[in-house]
């Protein structure tokens, strides 16, 4: 269906779910460059 | 849950479990409750006769797909919890190879330098302990991060070499790879110690608050003068020479001035690409505090700065500023997204004197100490506290429709602001949803511009 009055962004973005996650090759968000204001949304997944 | 925003003229909605994210129009932002299509009959008839009953029908259809596909109102994970707490892997440090300062910065949260104690330098069998320690307990990780921190971590160059030249012998043996960082003032900046930055450091932060009014009003030399001056060409000289290596130039706001996009923008126009500038840390007693009233102007800057980023991008004032970068589509995995920063857990600050911190805000809170490097982290109570604290510990943060995306905000933050690592910082989090709506704004804009 075309949609007139939502415009899908983004699908989906939280499929890592589960055992298959948290595999810790990430950096810490405090350390990429705020060291105060602690935030995730922007770190990159590394797998 | 679904979270609905209007912000500079863009109309969206984000569903939190899926995290699918909308660009909607005036009529579905009416349509969409919190946790289900709104149902009142007397706002229905109202739209009805406002819209035309067959464009609601329409855009209830629409709602309705997306709602079958998983993209409204999907249903919350359950398998992530379990998995969340992990006490036993360090992956990550913060060396104060310095506590003490060449700078004297009013706002200063480690007490210019001293972090409440006495002025310091970290020995190299310190330095090294530390390593070792971190080596010994990242278990199967493969990245160690390690910043060089203060004080002024420049004061203590030296060791700053040995301790990489060490990092680099452990990452043969024990087939590890180290990312260096370093956070200066850049006061000591020299050619030399730029161009080892370059060839050693994964990312560099270079602190300047923006214009000279602003910066001098707060960082100022141990004679009290103003910093600017003989800071920012050597923060120029530095990002120059960076070249495409990542660094940020970071500043600091606080309610001496709100309006810090002129700040970033100031920063944008000396050439700098990479900024980050942050809320004030700081007991809420302190005149520069930032307070619940400050916020209203805190989200128009931001407005303001969302739209000097749009006008800047394409041209060769294009930046980037660290909290509007947000990868919709390659985002970290839940399980980081519940625990955060990792701060008492994967995450350690050490002293010059080998004393490990859940993180540098902590140090010097001699009840948070958790161990030193000669006997690792063995204040079990509060690392229990710590790996409890993720958002399925935060009854606010669980309510919240942001929790994925600042993963239930800094520890320290809390327990300054309500002594209690579980209740977030309200200041800090009212900032943070306006910071992820700004972003998500961004990115429907560019993709509008895209097509």
């Amino acid at each position: 269906m075309t949609k007139k009055h939502i415009k899908t962004l983004n699908d989906k973005n939280l499929p890592a779910k589960g055992a298959d996650t948290g595999c810790g090759e990430c950096q810490t968000s405090c350390q990429s460059a705020c060291k105060t204001s602690c935030t995730v949304g922007n770190q990159i997944c590394e797998k | 849950m679904v979270h609905k925003f209007k912000r500079n003229g863009v109309i969206m909605a984000t569903d939190i479990n899926s995290g699918a994210v909308h660009v909607i129009d005036d009529l579905v932002y009416e349509l969409l409750g919190e946790t289900s299509v709104d149902n009142d009959k007397k706002k229905n008839l109202y739209l009805e006769n406002t819209y035309g009953v067959d464009t609601v029908k329409a855009a209830m259809a629409e709602i309705n797909e997306l709602t079958e596909n998983g993209m409204l109102y999907s249903a919350p994970d359950t398998e992530s919890e379990s998995i969340t707490r992990n006490q036993s892997i360090i992956k990550a440090m913060c060396l104060h190879v310095a506590h003490d300062c060449n700078l004297s910065c009013e706002y200063c949260f480690a007490a210019e330098g001293t972090f409440h104690g006495e002025r310091g330098m970290m020995s190299e069998e310190t330095g090294k302990k530390a390593l070792d320690l971190l080596v010994k307990r990242s278990g199967s990780r493969r990245q160690l991060e390690v910043d060089f921190f203060g004080g002024e971590p420049l004061l203590n160059f030296p060791l700053i070499k040995k301790l990489v030249h060490y990092g680099r012998s452990l990452e043969k043996t024990a087939d590890k790879r180290f990312r260096f960082t370093l956070t200066t003032n850049g006061l000591a900046l020299t050619e030399e110690i730029m161009d080892y930055i370059n060839e050693e450091m994964d990312n560099v932060v270079l602190s300047l608050d923006g214009r000279r009014s602003v910066n001098d009003r707060m960082r100022k030399t141990l004679t009290g003068e103003g910093s600017y001056d003989a800071i920012q060409p050597r923060i120029s000289q530095m990002v120059q020479k960076r070249g495409s290596k990542p660094y940020f130039v970071r500043g600091t706001f606080t309610a001496r001035h709100l309006d810090f996009a002129a700040d970033v923008i100031h920063m944008s126009d000396l050439g700098y690409d990479q900024i980050s500038v942050e809320p004030v840390v700081g007991p809420p007693e302190m005149e520069y505090a930032l307070q619940e009233n400050h916020i209203p102007i805190i989200e128009k800057e931001y407005e303001k700065l969302a739209e000097a980023y749009l006008q800047r991008k394409g041209t060769e004032n294009e930046f980037r500023f660290f909290h509007f970068i947000l990868d919709l589509k390659q985002g970290p995995c839940m399980k980081k997204r519940a625990s955060g920063c990792g701060a008492g857990t994967e995450y350690l600050a050490v002293t010059p004197e080998g004393d490990l911190y859940p993180c540098h805000q902590f140090v010097g809170q001699k009840d948070f100490c958790l161990g030193t490097v000669d006997s690792g982290p063995v204040n079990n109570s509060k690392l229990e506290s710590f790996a409890n604290a993720t958002i399925y510990d935060k009854p606010a943060c669980m309510d919240c429709w942001a929790k994925y995306y600042c993963s239930g905000g800094c520890h320290a933050n809390a327990y300054f602001a309500n002594h209690q690592l579980n209740q977030p910082y309200e200041i800090g989090c009212q900032m943070e949803k306006i910071r992820i709506e700004t972003a998500m704004t961004i990115l429907a804009l560019e993709s509008e511009e895209s097509e």
